[in-house]
């Protein structure tokens, strides 16, 4: 697995051409997402899966479908310094290896300092089976409302830079129906049955979170990827129809602002933030409720900025179109 | 609501953010940052006084009790650079209404104010954490929007310069990931306090001491320590006139609080000044940012781009301090680092002002500015005596406790370099001078008709700023009391 | 059995070392921001390594099942997944910009234009 890495890594070097060197950045997170499955992190591998392989070539697709596909040749006499700077950067992190724990060892300090707690108590604590869901939702609960606002600063960056003037802020883009979709009748039918099992899937990996592989960001990417694979083959005007970008902007703050705010109940009653054992009499029930409410702010959120960027982008390919 | 002090400056502005982008009109979501900012503030004063009263204040989020949890920790230390960066940020978001209005495109305005927000609620939630991961986290928030907001610039470079300082952050910031991650291999800890306490079992393994340069090096690249501070000339010069004034009074700082926290209450003393050469690194390195920086900003055409050079220098100063390794050093890095964040906000605000009015700050733009914005050309001359070191500003105290300082490891040489880079500033703030008040006007056809004073807004702001350069070379307490409560803080357990 | 134990990591560093390297070395801004990505999830494989308990299962608790791989470091890349996916966005949206404002993303091309005006 981890040779195919280094091949899939080294051939991104050897190609030249944008097209070839996105279908092998695809490649290679698909390739680590299995990896992460042979090392039990199916949380991870999920989410590597949808991002690594879906989100992220899909903007990496758009993005060329803009810019154009090619590559200059790249200077020879650039290589020194870089490869100097590699060599120097990987001999250190080698070093940095040689006094670690070994690999796979349960008695290195990582397996038995801290984590040992969320194995041991989190069924009692938390009361949900999954314990990268108890770490992340309730531990630490306050790094993921964090990742929550950098993907909700992505979403603002990625409009402050792209928006178009005239629209009040949103990436809007209205060109009439394009014609030269047709051909695509097979598709358009195929996903019509398609899209709607993808949204249900979405809905059943946020609210399965708690007991398998899943939780609010894998589930905000299903279903943004469900609406983003509508707009590839009914276009743009159509899904912006469907879902009016304006109202996804708002979604993408609405989504952040139901984490904060659960954060914020607990506040007001006299815990500290985001301790959701003041969300009900019951410590442990409490723990289940801000769980599952801030989960639906994180897919709420994810969605909402991962459709934004979505509609960013396409519709600068559109004006450019035309 | 005391005991939720700790948590306030942070959440305020990262809760404002979303909330703010719900409003539409962009003067309801200045006024609305305005208040957010100012109240953040107004939790930062509190938190200091809090902390001199009660020493360290520790919060746990979510309740769970650190190291399972993630804790804020706030000492002297954070508290000072929490009041700093919230100053600062409310101070420049107060004056920013004119040149905003001028420089960004209406439909962006609403935008740039949530992405203010969220760079200011990074910068604070690195400030306050007590946990490495966190503390990463809130990195990327903050850098994330600061790339948006230099993006904003109007000229097409913007671009260009925030591109270069995405790649060369990202890159920042996986290498401190990287760090963080042998760090959590060799101890299993993220809390800060914890990985100070079972650190030293390990810390003499070479995993530590990797851990340790990857963390300096990224760190050092979003100091902008010289050679890695090619980003920052291109993004101080090319953003929007509001974003330069309030990156340089505030990410810098927050790097170098980073800097320091890993190098003294993480890793101790074991990796950081006397086990490695690390001290002489620092020094070296130093003092070339110091005289590299000051030697390009003499001969910059753009007085902006000179400024920022200066920065790159001035960062020069405040690694000096931290490479002497006593609580002398620290304290006068700290106390740097409070007073340049005072000089620069005064400066490149006065900068901002100037580019209203007359479009650009070249020192061709701006001959005769003397004369046409007196008041303004004042406070720009004020913080640029204060940069040299002139006796009775900020920049003169700042200057004296690091000569003291070095003096006190007895390195002459070291206190001659020092003053030799103060001259060189003088060189530049004297072009400045001449620029603005001897030259005559050369082509009055090229200032704006009748370029007048600044808007009353920005001028009160700028003034104010001005002013505290003088007050702070005068009544020294906040900064020297708690810069030097701060440094004993971190050597505490370091040094016999 | 020493140098098989670290046999993962430097692979993971030989992983980091070419992402690095298309970032640092080549010219075409896309790219780079491919390398960045190569250089991250590279990373991310670090830490999921270091999670591994040989002969643990996945930390999804069980009736039966005593030994569980470690859960932390995967919350922990869990975010910076997020982390990365949020930076390589922002940094095409830019680059969808300059292409708009040079007509060109080769860094050289670029410079280039700068210099001359």
């Amino acid at each position: 697995m981890l040779c195919l890495l280094v091949a899939t890594a080294i051939a991104l070097i050897a190609v030249r051409g944008l097209l070839a060197s996105i279908m092998l950045t695809s490649v290679y997170g698909l390739l680590s997402a299995s990896f992460f499955v042979t090392m039990d992190a199916v949380d991870v591998a999920f989410t590597e899966a949808a991002v690594g392989a879906g989100v992220s070539p899909l903007l990496l697709l758009l993005t060329v479908a803009i810019v154009g596909r090619r590559e200059a040749a790249s200077n020879a006499r650039r290589l020194v310094v870089p490869l100097l700077l590699v060599t120097v950067t990987g001999a250190l992190l080698i070093i940095g290896t040689l006094d670690m724990p070994s690999f796979g060892s349960p008695d290195a300090p990582a397996q038995t300092h801290v984590a040992p707690r969320y194995l041991q108590q989190s069924g009692d604590e938390i009361g949900i089976p999954n314990v990268v869901t108890s770490v992340l939702a309730s531990y630490r609960a306050y790094d993921t409302l964090g990742e929550v606002l950098v993907i909700f600063t992505a979403g603002v960056a990625v409009l402050l830079a792209l928006a178009p003037a005239g629209q009040g802020g949103s990436a809007r883009a209205e060109p009439p129906a394009p014609e030269h979709l047709a051909p695509h009748t097979i598709l358009q039918v195929v996903s019509k049955l398609l899209i709607p099992f993808m949204l249900l899937f979405a809905f059943y990996v946020q609210f399965h979170g708690e007991y398998g592989p899943g939780g609010g960001f894998q589930a905000g990417v299903i279903f943004a990827s469900g609406i983003i694979l509508y707009g590839l083959l009914y276009g743009l005007p159509t899904v912006c129809r469907v879902i009016p970008p304006p109202v996804v902007e708002v979604l993408a703050a609405v989504g952040a602002l139901i984490y904060g705010l659960t954060g914020v109940l607990s506040l007001l009653a006299g815990k500290n933030f985001l301790d959701y054992s003041a969300l009900a009499a019951d410590p442990v029930t409490g723990q289940h409720i801000g769980i599952i409410a801030i989960e639906l702010g994180v897919g709420i959120a994810v969605a909402a900025v991962i459709i934004t960027i979505y509609y960013a982008f396409a519709g600068r390919l559109h004006t450019r179109e035309d | 609501m005391l005991s939720q002090l700790p948590l306030l400056p942070v959440l305020l502005p990262l809760l404002g953010a979303p909330a703010c982008a719900l409003l539409r009109r962009p003067l309801a979501a200045w006024v609305f940052s305005c208040a957010v900012s100012v109240l953040a503030l107004a939790a930062a004063i509190a938190l200091l006084a809090a902390t001199w009263q009660q020493g360290v204040l520790s919060y746990a989020l979510g309740g769970w009790a650190a190291p399972w949890g993630i804790e804020y920790r706030i000492d002297l230390l954070n508290a000072l650079v929490l009041l700093l960066v919230s100053a600062m940020g409310a101070a420049v978001l107060l004056g920013a209404r004119a040149s905003v209005w001028r420089e960004i495109p209406e439909h962006k305005r609403t935008l740039f104010f949530v992405a203010y927000l969220l760079c200011l609620a990074g910068l604070l939630g690195i400030a306050a954490t007590g946990d490495a991961f966190n503390l990463f986290v809130f990195l990327e928030i903050s850098s994330l929007a600061t790339y948006a907001l230099v993006a904003t610039g109007r000229d097409r470079r913007a671009l260009v310069a925030a591109y270069n300082y995405l790649v060369m952050g990202t890159i920042g910031a996986t290498f401190i990931l990287i760090g963080i991650g042998f760090v959590y291999m060799l101890t299993g800890t993220l809390n800060m306090a914890d990985l100070a306490q079972r650190l030293p079992a390990v810390g003499q393994s070479r995993t530590a001491f990797a851990a340790y340069a990857f963390i300096v090096v990224g760190v050092c690249l979003k100091l902008a320590l010289f050679p890695l501070h090619l980003w920052l000339p291109g993004a101080y010069t090319r953003a929007p006139s509001i974003v330069t004034v309030f990156l340089a009074a505030t990410a810098t700082k927050v790097a170098l609080y980073v800097l320091i926290r890993f190098s003294f209450t993480v890793f101790q003393v074991e990796y950081s000044i006397l086990a490695l050469p690390l001290e002489t690194v620092f020094v070296v390195l130093g003092v070339v940012a110091v005289f590299a920086g000051s030697l390009v900003a003499v001969f910059e055409p753009d007085l902006k781009r000179g400024l920022a050079y200066s920065s790159v220098a001035q960062v020069g100063y405040m690694v000096i301090g931290v490479g002497l390794g006593t609580v002398a050093g620290l304290q006068a890095s700290l106390i740097h680092l409070f007073n340049h964040a005072i000089m620069k906000g005064t400066l490149f605000m006065a900068l901002a002002a100037v580019v209203l009015r007359l479009g650009g700050s070249t020192y061709a733009q701006m001959q005769g500015v003397g004369r046409s914005m007196p008041i303004t050309t004042a406070c720009l001359l004020l913080g640029g005596l204060s940069l040299i070191g002139v006796p009775g500003t900020a920049g003169f105290i700042s200057k004296w406790y690091l000569v003291t300082a070095a003096a006190d490891r007895e390195q002459w040489l070291l206190v001659l370099l020092i003053l030799a880079g103060s001259l060189l500033t003088a060189v530049y703030i004297w072009r400045l001078v001449e620029t603005a008040y001897l030259a005559p006007r050369q082509s009055p056809a090229s200032i704006a008709p009748r370029a007048l004073e600044a808007p009353a807004g920005l001028l009160a702001v700028l003034v104010v700023l001005a002013l505290a350069n003088i007050y702070f070379g005068l009544d020294t307490r906040l900064p020297v009391q708690t810069a030097g409560g701060a440094a004993n803080g971190l050597l505490a357990a370091v040094l016999p | 059995m020493d140098v098989f134990s670290y046999f993962n990591y430097w692979v993971v560093v030989v992983l980091m070392m070419l992402g690095f390297f298309i970032v640092i070395a080549r010219g075409n801004l896309v790219k780079k921001l491919i390398g960045l990505n190569i250089f991250q999830t590279s990373v991310f494989i670090l830490y999921i390594s270091a999670g591994k308990v040989m002969g643990g299962a996945a930390p999804i608790l069980a009736d039966g099942v005593e030994l569980y791989s470690n859960p932390l470091p995967h919350v922990l890349i869990l975010t910076a997944i997020v982390v990365g996916i949020a930076t390589t966005s922002v940094g095409l949206a830019l680059v969808v910009r300059i292409h708009a404002a040079y007509g060109t993303v080769e860094e050289a091309d670029i410079l280039e234009q700068d210099a001359t005006c």
